[in-house]
C-alpha cells in the first residue's frame, strides 16, 4: 500500500521517527502505532492533522482510512482544525473548580483576548477549557502545550501567559515555591532523605 | 503515623535523583534477580500473603488477579499492560510515580510480567504527561543499557521488554477494555467481558492490567517480604498507599500513609487541615469523581481504605480526597462531575451515553433549582437505570455522584427548588 496521498507524504525523517515507534508493538500490529505517530505528524504541522495526512497515516500503518478517522476523531488531543502556536487548556473540573479556576479562565480570556474555544484573528494563541489533567493538588491548572503551570491565581496565570507572549518559556510546574505535590509549607514526611542525597 | 522507614516512595516529591544512581541509592533494583528466583509460584503467593489489593480503583486482589493468567503457553505470547491513564478527577498520584520513581515502576513491571509469564510490559500513559513521559521513557533507557530489562534481563535468563505507550486524551481509556482496544491503535470503547483479558487481551493474547502504583510497590514487597506489607494497614486492607488531597485544605497535597488512617488525621496532619478548621468543613469525596460524596458527620470518624468506606456507601476508589468547605455550591460541584461523565462517555452503551447527559442537563438546572421536587426523585430513578446496565464501570461512576448528593444533601436541592418557585412567583419552573 502506497503511504503517498496527495498533498502530503511521509519525509525520510517523518519515517525514521515513525519506524521507531512501529518497531516497540509486535510484528503485524502497526496499527497499535497510530496514536503515537498521529501525534509526531501533529507536532510536525503546527499541531494539528489534515485529512490527506489521516490518510497517509492510515497508508503507513497499513490501515482502512476509515479506522483512523476513527481514532482521530474521537480522542481530544488530535486536532482536526489549526489551532494557534501556543495551545492554553484551562482545567475546570471540580478539584481546579474548588480552588478557583473560574478566575483563571477569566484571567486567560483577558490576557489573550478571546473567549474559551477561539484562536486568536493572529493565529498566536488558542484557549480551551478541559477535563482533569490529573494535577488536582496543585490545583488550578493550566497546561501550555506541552507544560503543566500549577499552584496559579490570576495574577500568576497572567504572568506565565505575559512571558509566553514575549516568546519566554516560564518554568513549568508550581508557581510558587512549593515542591512538586508536597505541602505548600514543606513536607510532613520524607524530611530525613530531603536533600541528603 | 507511618514511619519514613515503611515508605515505598521515598522520592515522592523528587527532591532526590530520580535517574537509575539515585534509585538504585533508594534501594531499586537491588537483588532483582533473587526476587525472580522465588518462581512465578513463589513471587505470587508473596503477593496473595501481602493483601495487596489494586490501587487503580477497584481494589481486586493483585495476586489472585495474576495467578489467572496461564500457566503454559499455547503459543501466544503474553503481556503486562500498565494503566498509566491517570484521569479520574481528584487523582494525580501515578504523575508523580512516572516522574519522580520511575525505576520502581519499571523494576515493578520486570518481576510482576515475569510473575505472569509475560514477555513485555506496554505502559499506557495519558498522553499529556509528556514530561513524566519523558521520564518514564529515561528510565527504560538506563534500564536496558544496565542490562537490567531486555535480553537476560538481570541476569536471570529471563527476556523482558518495557515500552511506553502515548495516549491522546480520552479518560475512557483507563478502563481495561478500553485502555487494551486503544493500544491495538482503535477507539477506546469497551469491549465486553468474558473472555476476560487473562484469556484474550492485547492482540488477542493473555493480558493482566495493573495500575502504576499497584505494579511499583511489588519490588518492595518481595524484598521486605509479605507480612512486612500485611502488618501494615488493616486485614483484607493492608500496606501503604499514596493520597491525593486536594480542593479546600489549606496545604494541598499527596502524601503516602499507612492503610486505614483516619481521614481527619489524614488531613490535618498532612494537608494542614480544613480551610478555617474541621468545623468548616462540609463534605468530602475520599476516592476521586466516581465514588458518593459523604458528609462531615461521616468524615469524622471514618477510616481510609476500601471497606471503612465501602460501609458508609462510598469508596477508596483512588484514594483521591477532595475536601470541601462550608463555602462550598456542593449541587454545582457535584454537577460540573456530571458534565465531566458526559464529556469521557464513550458513545457505545443507550443507557451511558443518554443517560450522562441527561443526568448533566437535569443537574445544572438543580444547581439553580430550575426543576420541580419530583424531579429529584426521578433523576435519582434514572442513575438507577444508568447503573450497572452497560458495558463497563462509566456508567456507574457517573451515577454514584448524583446518588451520593441525593442521599446526604436532599434538603439543600429542595431548598433550591422552592426557592426558585417562589422567585418564579409561584409559576412553576421553567424545564
Amino acid at each position: 500500500m502506497s503511504d503517498t496521498r496527495a498533498g502530503f507524504e511521509f519525509t525520510r525523517a517523518l519515517r525514521t521517527e515513525a519506524d521507531k515507534i512501529v518497531a516497540r508493538y509486535p510484528e503485524g500490529r502497526r496499527a497499535s502505532a497510530v496514536l503515537p505517530v498521529l501525534d509526531i505528524v501533529q507536532r510536525r504541522n503546527g499541531g494539528w492533522v489534515t485529512t490527506e495526512m489521516v490518510d497517509a497515516v492510515a497508508g503507513y500503518l497499513d490501515m482502512a482510512p476509515i479506522r483512523v478517522y476513527e481514532v482521530a476523531t474521537f480522542y481530544t488531543m488530535i486536532n482536526l482544525e489549526p489551532v494557534g502556536e501556543t495551545v492554553v487548556e484551562v482545567c475546570t473540573t471540580t478539584p481546579c473548580w474548588l480552588r478557583g479556576c473560574d478566575g483563571i479562565v477569566r484571567a486567560c480570556e483577558e490576557a489573550l483576548g478571546i473567549g474559551l474555544g477561539d484562536t486568536g484573528a493572529d493565529g498566536k494563541f488558542t484557549l480551551r477549557e478541559v477535563e482533569c489533567l490529573g494535577a488536582c493538588v496543585n490545583a488550578p491548572v493550566v497546561r501550555i502545550n506541552d507544560d503543566y503551570y500549577e499552584d496559579l491565581d490570576p495574577d500568576r496565570a497572567r504572568a506565565v501567559l505575559a512571558a509566553v507572549s514575549r516568546g519566554a518559556s516560564p518554568p513549568p510546574g508550581p508557581q510558587t515555591s512549593r515542591a512538586a505535590s508536597a505541602p505548600a509549607s514543606g513536607p510532613t514526611t520524607l524530611r530525613a532523605s530531603a536533600g541528603s542525597s | 503515623m507511618l514511619g519514613d522507614k515503611d515508605r515505598i516512595f521515598t522520592n515522592l516529591y523528587g527532591l532526590e535523583d530520580w535517574r537509575l544512581p539515585g534509585a538504585r541509592a533508594r534501594g531499586d533494583w537491588d537483588g532483582t534477580r533473587a526476587l525472580l528466583d522465588k518462581g512465578r509460584d513463589g513471587i505470587i503467593r508473596e503477593i496473595k500473603d501481602s493483601g495487596l489489593r489494586g490501587r487503580g480503583g477497584a481494589g481486586f486482589p493483585a495476586g489472585l488477579k495474576w495467578s489467572f493468567m496461564p500457566r503454559e503457553s499455547d503459543g501466544r505470547p503474553a503481556y503486562l499492560v500498565v494503566n498509566a491513564d491517570e484521569g479520574e478527577p481528584g487523582t494525580c498520584k501515578d504523575r508523580d510515580i512516572l516522574r519522580h520513581d520511575p525505576h520502581k515502576l519499571v523494576e515493578g513491571c520486570l518481576v510482576a510480567g515475569f510473575a505472569m509469564g509475560a514477555c513485555a510490559a506496554y505502559i499506557y500513559t495519558r498522553g499529556e504527561f509528556h514530561r513524566e513521559i519523558r521520564h518514564l521513557q529515561a528510565a527504560i533507557d538506563e534500564a536496558y543499557e544496565a542490562g537490567l530489562i531486555g535480553r537476560n534481563a538481570c541476569a536471570s535468563g529471563y527476556d523482558f521488554d518495557v515500552h511506553v505507550h502515548r495516549g491522546a486524551g480520552a479518560y475512557i481509556c483507563g478502563e481495561e477494555m478500553a485502555l487494551i482496544e486503544s493500544l491495538e491503535g482503535k477507539k477506546g470503547q469497551p469491549r465486553l467481558k468474558p473472555p476476560f483479558p487473562a484469556a484474550v487481551g492485547v492482540w488477542g493474547c493473555p493480558t493482566t492490567v495493573n495500575n502504576v502504583e499497584t505494579i511499583a510497590v511489588a519490588p518492595e514487597i518481595l524484598r521486605r517480604g509479605s507480612s512486612w506489607f500485611a502488618g501494615l494497614g488493616r486485614p483484607n486492607n493492608t500496606g501503604t498507599k499514596i493520597f491525593c488531597i486536594s480542593g479546600h485544605v489549606n496545604e494541598p497535597c499527596n502524601v503516602e500513609e499507612e492503610m486505614g488512617i483516619p481521614m481527619r488525621e489524614l488531613i490535618e496532619k498532612h494537608a494542614g487541615g480544613v480551610r478555617g478548621g474541621w468545623d468548616n468543613l462540609l463534605a468530602v469525596i475520599p476516592g476521586g469523581a466516581s465514588v458518593p460524596v459523604i458528609p462531615r458527620s461521616v468524615c469524622d470518624t471514618v477510616l481510609m481504605d476500601f471497606d471503612s468506606l465501602k460501609d458508609v456507601k462510598s469508596g477508596l476508589g483512588t484514594a483521591a480526597v477532595i475536601v470541601m468547605d462550608k463555602s462550598t455550591d456542593i449541587v454545582r460541584a457535584i454537577a460540573r462531575l456530571s458534565r465531566f461523565y458526559m464529556h469521557e462517555s464513550c458513545g457505545q452503551c443507550t443507557p451511558c451515553r443518554e443517560g450522562t447527559g441527561w443526568m448533566s442537563r437535569v443537574m445544572d438546572r438543580l444547581v439553580e433549582g430550575r426543576a420541580e421536587i419530583a424531579e429529584i426523585d426521578l433523576l435519582e430513578e434514572v442513575t438507577y437505570q444508568v447503573e450497572g446496565h452497560t458495558i463497563c464501570a462509566l456508567g456507574d461512576a457517573a451515577a454514584w455522584p448524583v446518588q451520593g448528593l441525593i442521599r446526604h444533601f436532599r434538603p439543600e436541592l429542595e431548598r433550591r427548588v422552592v426557592e426558585n418557585t417562589l422567585s418564579d412567583d409561584g409559576a412553576p419552573a421553567a424545564a
